[in-house]
């Protein structure tokens, strides 16, 4: 088999989170594969963004390991992201959370001056690559404030590629989108991942999304505070392992 | 390792080995530069002993393909399929950008432009202001649209919150008046009147304009910040939308609680100011309370001291039309709430200064 020869990427291990005493998730395990498009879903306010704000160093988790690209993540309290990380991981945000006050071309570059020491050329020759590689080729120039919604998530992507990371985490990406651009994102989350071999972790409950992309999932439920579902999201559909997910999975189809 | 050359409109590029990191300025100058100059038909890479690769690659045959206006045809021969797959993907996109960057404008035309923006700025000001009018017209027969919460939540916030800071900040005021005065005074052996000093100065302006000076850096800063960020979150629209005036709803309650507070505060701020010059007058220059008290107490008139008052009032109505209306006209992102708060504070300073050289020389005029 082909999964049987991938390593994992990243492990968590007996994970809890939540605020305060207030527990989101209690001893969870999951492991993402290289090359995976791993999808995190579940209904609003299971923990999904959580889980994600702790998996990219954000938030630390209450209990628990977890080991991103062979680093183990802080999970004490001192919030600390470890510098590797900062190379490996990119992080695509909702709103594609780009610096206003720069434009596109500054936006991107700065990751690389800041991790790279490439020269000046080069970091404009990637900036252009990135850019065309996610459509937006010519928009250098531009401010923000200047594109669509649509743009500033794939411009959020290109941003999230500069230092060619081994793993894309991507929060909710088709949030805001028509239903063509979503479908146009997903499409580079294929073709980057078949080519640039990133694997993504997405979190996100856009059903067509999750089956269009999803190579690998796991379904967070609040009640039991726990995972009550993981695998291909096709395979879920077809053998539904609870009552749960397979509503969740048809959108609440009796 | 890197190669190429150039026979009969062909370029032909060797790949080999690592090529990671690849940032040579000169080869790939050099490289373009050939692309460029011969009329190249048709480029060909090969790659069957490439090893391993990066973006820099990509980026350099990305940009190998650009140089030619995309005119030539493509030959890749043994490139990795993902290499070939990104190099493709990141070409089939050519959509160039509809919206034009603007261009630059010369002196005059910014001078133009500038002057105009100056002109409907202002204009944009008094409307504003006159909404502000209307809506008090409302409050005063009572449709206005104000929660009361809102209005007591602002209130707090700048009156009793502000006790301290315009507190120290007075006490400091009269106590520098207070030392600076005594030297000059001991020329005459007069220091006795500092005492007067202080209170004549503190209560006709000197009290009101820290007071001013404090609550536009601590409350006007924070109406620009907080109608600025509504603004950006999109929740002035929603009023709007809603048939709310935001006049009424955001821009009366701030109004109406800092021209109350203002007098207060001033009070404050006078009473504090004398408290400094007598720290100076009794500590240093060594009077008794009761003989600094009673040259303060000369001192005072009704007159200075409703001056001052109605000084503080005024510059409540300029801070919290200053800090609402650059709140409101805020523009959609991070950066525009920073400029915002800053024009605020500044423009209220400004405001503040011009207002008081119109009301001392109408005082003065009227002989009061």
């Amino acid at each position: 088999m082909k999964e049987a020869k991938t390593s994992p990427i990243i492990t968590a291990t007996n994970l809890s989170f939540g605020y305060g005493d207030f527990m989101l998730m209690k001893d969870i395990s999951f492991q993402v594969n290289e090359h995976d498009i791993f999808i995190i879903m579940g209904g609003s306010g299971c923990g999904k963004s959580t889980l994600l704000h702790i998996l990219t160093g954000l938030k630390a988790a209450a209990k628990g390991k977890i080991i991103v690209d062979e680093t183990p993540l802080n999970t004490d309290r001192t919030g600390k992201i470890p510098e590797k990380l900062m190379h490996s991981c990119g992080i695509l945000y909702q709103g594609g959370a780009l610096f206003s006050s720069m434009t596109l071309f500054e936006n991107i570059a700065m990751p690389l001056q800041q991790y790279t020491d490439y020269s000046d050329k080069l970091i404009s020759e990637l900036v252009s690559l990135k850019l065309a590689l996610v459509g937006l080729a010519g928009f250098e120039e531009f401010y923000p404030s200047e594109i669509s919604g649509g743009m500033c998530k794939r411009a959020g992507l290109a941003r999230a590629l500069a230092l060619d990371p081994k793993i894309v985490y991507c929060d909710e990406p088709s949030a805001g989108l028509d239903p063509i651009s979503s479908r146009n994102l997903d499409d580079l989350f294929l073709e980057l991942n078949s080519s640039l071999g990133t694997t993504f972790v997405i979190v996100t409950h856009e059903l067509p999304s999750i089956f269009t992309i999803g190579s690998n999932s796991i379904y967070l439920d609040g009640e039991s505070k726990s995972i009550l579902a993981r695998g291909n999201p096709k395979e879920l559909l077809k053998n539904p392992p609870s009552e749960k997910v397979r509503q969740f999975l048809t959108r609440g189809e009796k | 390792m890197l190669e190429y050359q150039i026979e009969q409109n062909t370029l032909t590029l060797q790949l080999s080995g690592n090529i990671k990191n690849e940032d040579n300025d000169a080869k790939r100058t050099g490289l373009y530069a050939d692309a460029r100059a011969q009329n190249i038909t048709k480029i060909r890479i090969e790659g069957a002993e490439l090893e391993a690769w990066d973006s820099t690659l990509v980026a350099l045959i990305y940009n190998l393909i650009k140089q030619t206006n995309a005119k030539a045809t493509v030959e890749y021969d043994k490139l990795p399929q993902n290499l070939v797959h990104l190099v493709k993907l990141a070409l089939s996109v050519n959509r160039n950008p509809t919206q034009e960057i603007p261009k630059k404008l010369s002196f005059v035309e910014r001078v133009g432009q500038s002057t105009y923006e100056g002109w409907q700025s202002f204009k944009k000001g008094l409307n504003f202001m006159k909404e502000n009018c209307l809506s008090f017209m409302r409050c005063l027969r009572g449709t206005a649209i104000m929660r009361k919460v809102d209005f007591l939540f602002v209130l707090g916030d700048c009156s009793y919150k502000a006790f301290g800071i315009i507190s120290l900040i007075s006490f400091m005021v009269g106590l520098i008046l207070a030392f600076v005065g005594a030297v000059q005074m001991q020329v005459f052996g007069v220091e006795i009147y500092v005492s007067s000093l202080v209170a004549i100065s503190m209560t006709r302006i000197m009290g009101a304009i820290m007071a001013g000076i404090v609550m536009s850096g601590r409350t006007g800063a924070s109406y620009a910040a907080t109608l600025g960020t509504m603004q950006v979150n999109e929740e002035i629209d929603a009023l709007k939308t809603m048939g709310v005036p935001v006049t009424d709803f955001l821009v009366l309650p701030r109004m109406i609680a800092l021209m109350m507070t203002m007098p207060l505060l001033v009070m404050l701020s006078d009473f504090m100011g004398m408290l400094g010059g007598g720290a100076v007058g009794i500590l240093m220059l060594g009077f008794s309370p009761a003989e600094y008290w009673e040259y303060t107490y000369k001192a005072l008139s009704m007159k200075n001291f409703l001056i001052g008052l109605f000084h503080g009032f005024v510059y409540g109505y300029i801070i919290a039309i200053c800090g609402c209306y650059y709140g409101i006209f805020c523009g959609r992102n991070a950066d525009s709430v920073g400029v915002a708060t800053t024009s605020a504070v500044v423009s209220s300073i400004v405001w503040m200064i011009v207002i008081t050289g119109v009301l001392t020389v109408i005082f003065v005029e009227f002989g009061l």
